[in-house]
Protein backbone atom coordinates (compact mmCIF):
# COMPACT_ATOMS: atom_id res chain seq x y z
CA UNK A 1 0.00 0.00 0.00
CA UNK A 2 1.33 3.44 -1.12
CA UNK A 3 -0.11 6.36 1.20
CA UNK A 4 0.33 9.91 -0.54
CA UNK A 5 0.55 13.07 2.06
CA UNK A 6 -2.20 14.65 1.07
CA UNK A 7 -2.87 18.36 2.00
CA UNK A 8 -6.55 20.46 1.89
CA UNK A 9 -6.06 24.18 1.92
CA UNK A 10 -9.47 26.10 1.64
CA UNK A 11 -10.79 28.70 4.33
CA UNK A 12 -14.22 27.10 4.11
CA UNK A 13 -13.86 24.50 7.21
CA UNK A 14 -17.29 22.25 5.06
CA UNK A 15 -15.30 21.95 2.57
CA UNK A 16 -11.94 20.54 4.26
CA UNK A 17 -14.30 18.57 6.11
CA UNK A 18 -15.72 16.74 3.45
CA UNK A 19 -12.69 16.35 1.27
CA UNK A 20 -10.40 14.60 3.93
CA UNK A 21 -13.76 12.84 4.20
CA UNK A 22 -14.17 11.50 0.96
CA UNK A 23 -10.04 11.19 0.50
CA UNK A 24 -10.01 9.19 3.69
CA UNK A 25 -12.07 6.55 2.53
CA UNK A 26 -10.56 6.30 -0.68
CA UNK A 27 -8.47 3.64 -1.53
CA UNK A 28 -7.32 4.42 -5.91
CA UNK A 29 -6.36 1.45 -8.19
CA UNK A 30 -4.07 2.73 -10.44
CA UNK A 31 -2.94 1.22 -14.22
CA UNK A 32 0.34 0.04 -13.89
CA UNK A 33 0.65 0.26 -10.40
CA UNK A 34 0.31 -2.55 -8.29
CA UNK A 35 -0.33 -1.22 -5.37
CA UNK A 36 -3.73 0.63 -4.38
CA UNK A 37 -2.84 3.88 -2.92
CA UNK A 38 -4.37 5.89 -0.13
CA UNK A 39 -4.54 9.29 1.40
CA UNK A 40 -3.39 10.54 4.44
CA UNK A 41 -5.17 13.95 4.67
CA UNK A 42 -3.83 16.87 6.32
CA UNK A 43 -5.86 20.08 6.40
CA UNK A 44 -4.90 24.05 6.05
CA UNK A 45 -7.10 26.97 6.83
CA UNK A 46 -5.16 29.74 5.24
CA UNK A 47 -1.91 30.11 2.51
CA UNK A 48 0.42 31.00 5.28
CA UNK A 49 -0.54 27.83 7.42
CA UNK A 50 -0.47 25.82 3.92
CA UNK A 51 3.08 26.95 3.43
CA UNK A 52 4.15 25.96 6.81
CA UNK A 53 2.94 22.95 6.07
CA UNK A 54 4.37 22.40 3.12
CA UNK A 55 8.07 23.34 3.92
CA UNK A 56 7.48 20.78 7.21
CA UNK A 57 5.48 17.79 6.03
CA UNK A 58 6.46 17.55 2.21
CA UNK A 59 3.20 16.80 1.44
CA UNK A 60 2.81 14.46 -2.07
CA UNK A 61 -0.70 16.02 -3.08
CA UNK A 62 -1.96 19.53 -2.67
CA UNK A 63 -5.35 20.11 -3.25
CA UNK A 64 -5.45 24.25 -3.31
CA UNK A 65 -8.21 26.90 -2.57
CA UNK A 66 -7.94 29.77 -5.06
CA UNK A 67 -9.66 31.79 -3.09
CA UNK A 68 -7.98 32.67 0.38
CA UNK A 69 -7.76 35.28 2.80
CA UNK A 70 -4.26 36.26 2.88
CA UNK A 71 -1.93 34.75 0.38
CA UNK A 72 -4.14 33.92 -2.18
CA UNK A 73 -3.89 30.69 -3.89
CA UNK A 74 -2.06 31.74 -7.11
CA UNK A 75 0.38 33.45 -5.15
CA UNK A 76 0.91 30.02 -3.11
CA UNK A 77 0.51 28.33 -6.05
CA UNK A 78 3.65 30.23 -7.60
CA UNK A 79 5.77 30.24 -4.14
CA UNK A 80 5.79 26.03 -4.31
CA UNK A 81 6.40 25.30 -7.62
CA UNK A 82 9.26 27.81 -7.90
CA UNK A 83 10.68 25.53 -4.63
CA UNK A 84 10.82 22.97 -6.75
CA UNK A 85 8.83 20.62 -4.65
CA UNK A 86 7.94 16.42 -5.53
CA UNK A 87 4.31 17.83 -5.41
CA UNK A 88 1.09 17.86 -7.73
CA UNK A 89 -1.40 20.45 -7.44
CA UNK A 90 -4.96 20.32 -7.95
CA UNK A 91 -6.45 24.35 -7.68
CA UNK A 92 -9.74 24.47 -6.76
CA UNK A 93 -12.32 27.08 -8.54
CA UNK A 94 -14.80 28.96 -7.15
CA UNK A 95 -16.74 28.38 -10.59
CA UNK A 96 -16.33 27.05 -13.60
CA UNK A 97 -14.17 29.66 -15.20
CA UNK A 98 -11.88 28.35 -17.37
CA UNK A 99 -9.58 31.34 -17.30
CA UNK A 100 -8.95 31.15 -14.24
CA UNK A 101 -8.55 27.42 -14.20
CA UNK A 102 -5.72 27.86 -17.65
CA UNK A 103 -4.00 30.46 -14.90
CA UNK A 104 -3.67 27.83 -12.31
CA UNK A 105 -2.40 25.31 -14.94
CA UNK A 106 0.50 28.05 -16.27
CA UNK A 107 1.34 28.23 -12.76
CA UNK A 108 2.26 24.77 -12.68
CA UNK A 109 -0.83 23.35 -10.98
CA UNK A 110 -2.00 20.21 -12.47
CA UNK A 111 -5.19 19.81 -12.88
CA UNK A 112 -8.32 21.89 -11.79
CA UNK A 113 -11.64 21.42 -9.71
CA UNK A 114 -14.57 23.44 -10.00
CA UNK A 115 -16.98 24.09 -7.17
CA UNK A 116 -19.16 22.48 -6.82
CA UNK A 117 -18.34 19.14 -7.26
CA UNK A 118 -18.97 15.64 -6.16
CA UNK A 119 -17.02 12.99 -4.27
CA UNK A 120 -16.32 11.28 -7.19
CA UNK A 121 -15.03 13.91 -9.49
CA UNK A 122 -13.03 14.75 -6.58
CA UNK A 123 -11.05 11.27 -6.41
CA UNK A 124 -11.22 10.71 -10.03
CA UNK A 125 -8.96 14.46 -10.14
CA UNK A 126 -6.87 13.11 -7.10
CA UNK A 127 -6.04 9.83 -8.52
CA UNK A 128 -5.45 11.20 -11.66
CA UNK A 129 -3.17 13.44 -10.07
CA UNK A 130 -1.21 10.52 -8.15
CA UNK A 131 -0.31 8.66 -10.69
CA UNK A 132 0.98 11.16 -13.03
CA UNK A 133 3.20 11.73 -9.24
CA UNK A 134 4.07 7.99 -8.70
CA UNK A 135 5.11 7.53 -12.26
CA UNK A 136 7.03 10.74 -12.50
CA UNK A 137 8.97 9.24 -9.50
CA UNK A 138 9.82 5.18 -11.11
CA UNK A 139 11.24 7.63 -13.65
CA UNK A 140 13.27 9.53 -11.70
CA UNK A 141 14.30 6.13 -9.61
CA UNK A 142 15.22 4.46 -12.58
CA UNK A 143 17.39 7.06 -14.09
CA UNK A 144 19.14 7.74 -11.29
CA UNK A 145 20.10 3.75 -10.74
CA UNK A 146 21.28 4.06 -14.61
CA UNK A 147 23.43 6.87 -13.53
CA UNK A 148 24.28 4.78 -11.20
CA UNK A 149 25.02 1.71 -13.19
CA UNK A 150 26.86 3.54 -15.77
CA UNK A 151 29.20 5.47 -13.29
CA UNK A 152 30.10 2.12 -11.87
CA UNK A 153 31.22 0.93 -15.22
CA UNK A 154 33.43 3.86 -16.23
CA UNK A 155 35.02 3.76 -13.11
CA UNK A 156 35.87 0.06 -13.73
CA UNK A 157 36.55 0.49 -17.17
CA UNK A 158 38.68 3.48 -16.28
CA UNK A 159 40.55 1.03 -14.15
CA UNK A 160 41.10 -1.71 -16.46
CA UNK A 161 42.23 0.67 -19.47
CA UNK A 162 44.59 1.86 -16.58
CA UNK A 163 46.12 -1.50 -15.71
CA UNK A 164 47.92 -2.36 -18.94
CA UNK A 165 49.00 1.16 -19.97
CA UNK A 166 50.90 0.93 -15.75
CA UNK A 167 52.61 -2.41 -16.81
CA UNK A 168 53.57 -1.48 -20.26
CA UNK A 169 54.89 1.90 -18.61
CA UNK A 170 57.05 0.24 -15.80
CA UNK A 171 59.30 -1.74 -18.35
CA UNK A 172 59.50 0.76 -20.88
CA UNK A 173 61.18 3.20 -17.60
CA UNK A 174 63.34 0.11 -17.18
CA UNK A 175 64.17 -0.02 -21.02
CA UNK A 176 64.97 3.49 -21.03
CA UNK A 177 66.98 3.48 -17.54
CA UNK A 178 68.60 0.28 -19.14
CA UNK A 179 68.54 -0.92 -15.36
CA UNK A 180 69.26 -4.43 -16.88
CA UNK A 181 72.40 -3.23 -18.90
CA UNK A 182 73.52 -2.61 -22.56
CA UNK A 183 72.42 -6.27 -23.68
CA UNK A 184 69.02 -6.23 -25.45
CA UNK A 185 68.42 -9.83 -24.99
CA UNK A 186 67.87 -9.21 -21.37
CA UNK A 187 65.06 -6.58 -22.03
CA UNK A 188 62.90 -9.79 -24.70
CA UNK A 189 60.74 -10.84 -21.91
CA UNK A 190 59.35 -6.91 -21.27
CA UNK A 191 59.23 -6.58 -24.22
CA UNK A 192 57.00 -9.73 -24.87
CA UNK A 193 55.00 -8.63 -22.04
CA UNK A 194 54.22 -5.34 -23.15
CA UNK A 195 53.09 -6.92 -26.34
CA UNK A 196 50.67 -9.21 -24.54
CA UNK A 197 49.18 -6.04 -22.22
CA UNK A 198 48.52 -3.93 -25.32
CA UNK A 199 47.23 -6.55 -27.16
CA UNK A 200 44.73 -7.04 -23.85
CA UNK A 201 44.26 -3.86 -24.14
CA UNK A 202 42.75 -3.79 -27.62
CA UNK A 203 40.38 -6.51 -27.41
CA UNK A 204 38.96 -4.75 -24.35
CA UNK A 205 38.13 -1.80 -26.33
CA UNK A 206 36.85 -4.02 -29.45
CA UNK A 207 34.89 -5.91 -26.93
CA UNK A 208 33.42 -2.69 -25.59
CA UNK A 209 32.63 -1.18 -28.92
CA UNK A 210 30.96 -3.76 -29.06
CA UNK A 211 29.26 -4.24 -26.16
CA UNK A 212 28.23 0.15 -27.09
CA UNK A 213 27.27 -1.06 -30.75
CA UNK A 214 24.33 -4.16 -28.98
CA UNK A 215 23.25 -1.73 -25.72
CA UNK A 216 22.55 1.44 -28.30
CA UNK A 217 20.95 -0.62 -30.57
CA UNK A 218 22.83 1.67 -33.32
CA UNK A 219 24.39 -1.34 -34.86
CA UNK A 220 21.89 -2.50 -37.75
CA UNK A 221 20.89 -5.84 -37.59
CA UNK A 222 21.21 -8.11 -40.75
CA UNK A 223 18.97 -11.02 -40.30
CA UNK A 224 19.73 -13.52 -42.75
CA UNK A 225 19.36 -16.92 -43.07
CA UNK A 226 22.43 -18.85 -42.64
CA UNK A 227 24.22 -22.58 -41.98
CA UNK A 228 24.99 -21.86 -38.46
CA UNK A 229 27.54 -24.54 -38.54
CA UNK A 230 30.64 -23.01 -40.49
CA UNK A 231 30.58 -20.36 -38.01
CA UNK A 232 31.42 -23.02 -35.72
CA UNK A 233 33.79 -23.96 -37.47
CA UNK A 234 35.73 -20.63 -38.05
CA UNK A 235 35.64 -19.91 -34.71
CA UNK A 236 37.32 -23.03 -33.92
CA UNK A 237 40.24 -22.38 -36.30
CA UNK A 238 40.24 -18.85 -34.52
CA UNK A 239 40.73 -21.02 -31.06
CA UNK A 240 43.46 -24.08 -32.75
CA UNK A 241 46.54 -21.72 -32.06
CA UNK A 242 45.90 -21.69 -28.57
CA UNK A 243 44.33 -24.87 -28.16
CA UNK A 244 47.41 -26.51 -29.52
CA UNK A 245 49.89 -24.67 -27.22
CA UNK A 246 48.13 -26.19 -24.42
CA UNK A 247 47.41 -29.83 -26.49
CA UNK A 248 44.11 -29.12 -25.78
CA UNK A 249 42.00 -31.20 -28.63
CA UNK A 250 38.61 -29.81 -29.61
CA UNK A 251 35.66 -31.69 -31.80
CA UNK A 252 32.94 -30.34 -33.01
CA UNK A 253 29.64 -32.45 -33.83
CA UNK A 254 27.01 -30.65 -36.01
CA UNK A 255 24.75 -31.87 -38.47
CA UNK A 256 24.84 -28.95 -42.00
CA UNK A 257 21.40 -28.68 -41.94
CA UNK A 258 21.35 -26.33 -39.00
CA UNK A 259 20.01 -22.91 -40.56
CA UNK A 260 18.62 -20.27 -38.61
CA UNK A 261 17.67 -16.63 -39.05
CA UNK A 262 20.45 -14.26 -37.68
CA UNK A 263 22.91 -11.77 -37.60
CA UNK A 264 26.25 -13.44 -38.74
CA UNK A 265 27.81 -11.07 -36.94
CA UNK A 266 26.23 -12.03 -33.52
CA UNK A 267 26.36 -15.70 -33.75
CA UNK A 268 29.99 -15.31 -34.45
CA UNK A 269 30.17 -13.72 -31.06
CA UNK A 270 28.60 -16.15 -29.45
CA UNK A 271 30.56 -19.49 -30.85
CA UNK A 272 33.97 -17.18 -30.43
CA UNK A 273 33.32 -16.03 -27.15
CA UNK A 274 32.19 -19.88 -25.28
CA UNK A 275 35.11 -21.47 -27.39
CA UNK A 276 37.97 -19.60 -26.58
CA UNK A 277 36.85 -19.48 -23.02
CA UNK A 278 36.66 -23.19 -22.69
CA UNK A 279 40.00 -23.13 -24.63
CA UNK A 280 41.30 -20.26 -22.11
CA UNK A 281 40.19 -21.92 -18.89
CA UNK A 282 40.86 -25.31 -19.71
CA UNK A 283 44.20 -27.79 -18.77
CA UNK A 284 46.62 -28.74 -20.20
CA UNK A 285 45.60 -31.96 -22.79
CA UNK A 286 41.92 -31.27 -21.79
CA UNK A 287 39.18 -31.23 -24.37
CA UNK A 288 36.62 -29.12 -25.81
CA UNK A 289 33.05 -30.66 -27.21
CA UNK A 290 30.85 -28.46 -29.23
CA UNK A 291 27.40 -29.71 -30.22
CA UNK A 292 25.17 -27.66 -32.14
CA UNK A 293 21.40 -29.25 -32.81
CA UNK A 294 18.07 -27.89 -33.67
CA UNK A 295 14.72 -28.55 -32.88
CA UNK A 296 11.69 -26.50 -34.69
CA UNK A 297 12.50 -23.07 -33.97
CA UNK A 298 15.20 -23.11 -30.99
CA UNK A 299 18.76 -23.62 -31.99
CA UNK A 300 21.10 -25.36 -28.93
CA UNK A 301 24.44 -24.35 -28.69
CA UNK A 302 26.54 -26.50 -26.05
CA UNK A 303 30.15 -25.91 -25.45
CA UNK A 304 31.68 -28.33 -22.71
CA UNK A 305 35.47 -27.57 -21.61
CA UNK A 306 37.23 -30.20 -19.15
CA UNK A 307 38.94 -27.07 -17.53
CA UNK A 308 38.94 -25.29 -14.24
CA UNK A 309 35.84 -24.93 -13.13
CA UNK A 310 33.79 -22.89 -10.70
CA UNK A 311 31.94 -22.49 -7.75
CA UNK A 312 27.80 -22.01 -8.20
CA UNK A 313 28.38 -18.56 -6.70
CA UNK A 314 31.18 -17.57 -9.04
CA UNK A 315 29.04 -18.80 -11.84
CA UNK A 316 26.23 -16.24 -10.57
CA UNK A 317 28.30 -13.50 -11.35
CA UNK A 318 29.96 -14.75 -14.27
CA UNK A 319 27.47 -12.76 -16.98
CA UNK A 320 28.06 -9.58 -15.40
CA UNK A 321 30.09 -6.98 -17.06
CA UNK A 322 33.85 -6.92 -15.85
CA UNK A 323 33.33 -10.41 -13.57
CA UNK A 324 36.31 -12.08 -13.68
CA UNK A 325 36.55 -15.41 -11.89
CA UNK A 326 39.92 -14.53 -10.19
CA UNK A 327 41.58 -17.09 -7.91
CA UNK A 328 45.28 -18.84 -8.37
CA UNK A 329 44.29 -21.11 -11.04
CA UNK A 330 43.07 -17.59 -13.72
CA UNK A 331 45.26 -14.93 -12.43
CA UNK A 332 47.54 -15.01 -15.51
CA UNK A 333 44.81 -15.86 -18.14
CA UNK A 334 43.90 -12.87 -19.75
CA UNK A 335 40.34 -11.18 -20.66
CA UNK A 336 38.64 -8.51 -20.65
CA UNK A 337 36.15 -9.80 -18.19
CA UNK A 338 33.32 -8.39 -21.39
CA UNK A 339 32.91 -11.21 -23.19
CA UNK A 340 30.28 -13.20 -21.19
CA UNK A 341 27.96 -9.74 -20.78
CA UNK A 342 27.94 -9.36 -24.54
CA UNK A 343 27.20 -12.83 -25.58
CA UNK A 344 24.30 -12.68 -22.61
CA UNK A 345 23.22 -9.35 -24.22
CA UNK A 346 23.39 -11.08 -27.35
CA UNK A 347 21.44 -13.99 -26.40
CA UNK A 348 18.75 -11.64 -25.08
CA UNK A 349 18.18 -10.38 -28.96
CA UNK A 350 17.22 -13.85 -29.70
CA UNK A 351 14.58 -13.85 -26.64
CA UNK A 352 17.11 -17.04 -26.16
CA UNK A 353 18.45 -18.44 -22.66
CA UNK A 354 22.55 -18.91 -21.72
CA UNK A 355 23.00 -21.09 -18.88
CA UNK A 356 26.22 -22.88 -17.30
CA UNK A 357 26.76 -25.99 -14.79
CA UNK A 358 30.06 -26.56 -13.75
CA UNK A 359 31.99 -27.92 -11.43
CA UNK A 360 35.17 -26.80 -10.08
CA UNK A 361 37.54 -29.01 -11.25
CA UNK A 362 36.17 -30.87 -13.40
CA UNK A 363 34.76 -28.20 -16.09
CA UNK A 364 32.26 -26.65 -17.52
CA UNK A 365 29.50 -26.45 -20.06
CA UNK A 366 27.88 -23.53 -21.47
CA UNK A 367 24.52 -23.69 -23.14
CA UNK A 368 22.99 -20.93 -25.27
CA UNK A 369 19.62 -21.48 -26.35
CA UNK A 370 18.47 -19.37 -29.14
CA UNK A 371 14.82 -18.72 -31.10
CA UNK A 372 15.17 -18.66 -34.32
CA UNK A 373 14.85 -14.66 -35.30
CA UNK A 374 11.38 -14.15 -36.86
CA UNK A 375 11.36 -12.17 -40.18
CA UNK B 1 76.72 -3.83 -2.50
CA UNK B 2 75.11 -1.77 0.35
CA UNK B 3 72.04 -3.42 0.71
CA UNK B 4 72.22 -6.89 -0.18
CA UNK B 5 71.80 -8.00 3.24
CA UNK B 6 68.51 -6.00 3.42
CA UNK B 7 65.55 -9.23 3.01
CA UNK B 8 62.29 -7.37 0.62
CA UNK B 9 59.45 -9.57 0.21
CA UNK B 10 57.18 -8.11 -2.41
CA UNK B 11 53.76 -9.77 -2.66
CA UNK B 12 51.51 -8.47 -5.83
CA UNK B 13 49.15 -10.94 -8.22
CA UNK B 14 50.01 -8.89 -10.63
CA UNK B 15 52.93 -10.12 -12.54
CA UNK B 16 54.17 -7.45 -14.55
CA UNK B 17 54.02 -5.19 -11.36
CA UNK B 18 55.90 -7.90 -9.40
CA UNK B 19 58.61 -8.20 -12.09
CA UNK B 20 59.21 -4.59 -12.41
CA UNK B 21 59.68 -4.06 -8.47
CA UNK B 22 62.08 -7.05 -8.53
CA UNK B 23 64.70 -5.76 -11.09
CA UNK B 24 64.06 -2.02 -9.71
CA UNK B 25 65.03 -3.45 -6.22
CA UNK B 26 67.52 -5.59 -7.31
CA UNK B 27 69.39 -2.87 -9.16
CA UNK B 28 69.35 -1.42 -5.81
CA UNK B 29 70.93 -3.71 -4.44
CA UNK B 30 68.22 -5.02 -2.17
CA UNK B 31 67.85 -8.59 -1.69
CA UNK B 32 64.03 -9.51 -3.06
CA UNK B 33 61.66 -12.17 -1.97
CA UNK B 34 58.72 -12.54 -4.67
CA UNK B 35 55.44 -13.75 -4.13
CA UNK B 36 52.36 -13.74 -6.56
CA UNK B 37 49.74 -14.35 -4.15
CA UNK B 38 48.41 -14.60 -0.33
CA UNK B 39 49.11 -18.07 0.09
CA UNK B 40 52.36 -18.19 -1.75
CA UNK B 41 53.77 -15.16 0.93
CA UNK B 42 52.16 -16.62 4.08
CA UNK B 43 54.71 -20.11 3.04
CA UNK B 44 57.63 -18.20 2.44
CA UNK B 45 56.70 -16.46 6.13
CA UNK B 46 57.08 -19.64 7.73
CA UNK B 47 60.63 -19.93 6.66
CA UNK B 48 61.72 -16.27 6.95
CA UNK B 49 61.57 -12.90 8.13
CA UNK B 50 61.81 -10.18 5.72
CA UNK B 51 63.20 -6.99 6.43
CA UNK B 52 60.41 -5.27 5.00
CA UNK B 53 57.14 -6.44 3.12
CA UNK B 54 55.42 -4.34 0.25
CA UNK B 55 51.90 -5.69 -0.27
CA UNK B 56 49.30 -5.36 -2.76
CA UNK B 57 45.61 -5.29 -1.35
CA UNK B 58 43.93 -6.16 -4.20
CA UNK B 59 44.28 -9.71 -4.19
CA UNK B 60 42.49 -12.79 -5.16
CA UNK B 61 40.95 -12.57 -1.93
CA UNK B 62 39.13 -8.77 -1.77
CA UNK B 63 40.90 -8.41 1.23
CA UNK B 64 44.25 -10.78 0.77
CA UNK B 65 46.57 -7.58 1.45
CA UNK B 66 45.44 -6.87 4.49
CA UNK B 67 45.02 -9.90 6.20
CA UNK B 68 48.55 -10.46 5.14
CA UNK B 69 49.72 -7.19 5.98
CA UNK B 70 48.18 -8.05 9.90
CA UNK B 71 49.94 -11.63 10.16
CA UNK B 72 53.36 -9.86 8.96
CA UNK B 73 52.93 -7.65 12.03
CA UNK B 74 51.90 -10.37 14.12
CA UNK B 75 54.99 -12.67 13.73
CA UNK B 76 57.02 -9.33 14.17
CA UNK B 77 55.82 -5.83 14.76
CA UNK B 78 58.90 -4.31 13.45
CA UNK B 79 58.88 -5.40 9.81
CA UNK B 80 57.84 -1.92 7.95
CA UNK B 81 54.71 -2.72 5.95
CA UNK B 82 54.13 -0.94 2.94
CA UNK B 83 50.52 -1.82 1.04
CA UNK B 84 50.04 -0.40 -2.58
CA UNK B 85 46.43 -0.81 -4.24
CA UNK B 86 45.09 0.50 -7.64
CA UNK B 87 42.09 0.85 -5.86
CA UNK B 88 41.70 4.48 -4.32
CA UNK B 89 41.62 6.62 -7.03
CA UNK B 90 38.80 4.82 -8.56
CA UNK B 91 36.43 4.11 -6.02
CA UNK B 92 37.13 7.24 -3.91
CA UNK B 93 38.39 4.83 -1.35
CA UNK B 94 41.22 6.72 0.55
CA UNK B 95 43.33 4.84 2.82
CA UNK B 96 46.19 6.51 5.14
CA UNK B 97 48.51 5.37 7.75
CA UNK B 98 49.80 8.39 9.09
CA UNK B 99 47.85 8.68 12.29
CA UNK B 100 48.00 6.20 15.14
CA UNK B 101 44.61 5.45 15.30
CA UNK B 102 44.91 4.25 11.43
CA UNK B 103 47.86 3.10 12.52
CA UNK B 104 45.66 0.85 14.91
CA UNK B 105 43.96 -1.24 12.63
CA UNK B 106 44.88 -0.55 9.34
CA UNK B 107 48.22 -2.80 10.14
CA UNK B 108 50.85 -0.79 7.52
CA UNK B 109 53.28 1.49 7.99
CA UNK B 110 52.71 3.35 4.97
CA UNK B 111 50.03 3.61 1.88
CA UNK B 112 50.83 3.84 -1.78
CA UNK B 113 48.14 4.41 -5.10
CA UNK B 114 49.60 2.70 -8.03
CA UNK B 115 50.79 3.19 -10.43
CA UNK B 116 54.08 4.05 -8.58
CA UNK B 117 57.22 6.36 -9.21
CA UNK B 118 59.63 3.63 -7.81
CA UNK B 119 61.82 7.14 -6.78
CA UNK B 120 58.96 7.52 -4.47
CA UNK B 121 59.12 4.33 -3.05
CA UNK B 122 62.50 4.00 -2.80
CA UNK B 123 62.55 6.85 -0.70
CA UNK B 124 59.34 5.34 1.54
CA UNK B 125 61.78 1.86 1.84
CA UNK B 126 64.75 3.97 2.79
CA UNK B 127 63.01 5.90 5.40
CA UNK B 128 61.26 2.95 6.89
CA UNK B 129 64.38 0.93 6.85
CA UNK B 130 66.08 3.83 8.43
CA UNK B 131 68.60 4.42 5.41
CA UNK B 132 67.16 8.44 4.69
Amino acid sequence: MEVLKTLVVDDELGMRMSIKRALTKYKANLPDIDEPVIFDVDVAETGEEALDKINTEKPDVLLLDYKLPGISGLELLEKVTSQDNEMVTIMITAYASIETAVTAVKRGAFDFLSKPFTPDELCKTVSKAAHKLILARRVRKLEQEKHQVRFQFISVLGHELKSPLNSVEGYMDIMKKKTLGEELSAYEKMVDRCLIRIDGMRKLIYDLLDLTRIESGQKKRELQEHGIVKFAETAVETALPVANEKEVSINLEAPDSIRMLCDSGEIEIILNNLISNAVKYNRQKGSVNIALSQQDDLVTISVKDTGIGMSEEEASRLFQEFVRIRNEQTKNIQGSGLGLAIVKKIVDLYHGTIEVKSTPGEGSTFTVILKNSER
Amino acid sequence: MVNSNTKILIVDDDIDFLTQLEINLKSEGYNVITAEGQQAAEEILKEITPDLAIVDLMMENMDGGFSLAYHIKKKDQSVPVILVTAVASETGLEFDAATDEERSWVKADVFLAKPIRFEQLLREIKKLLKQG
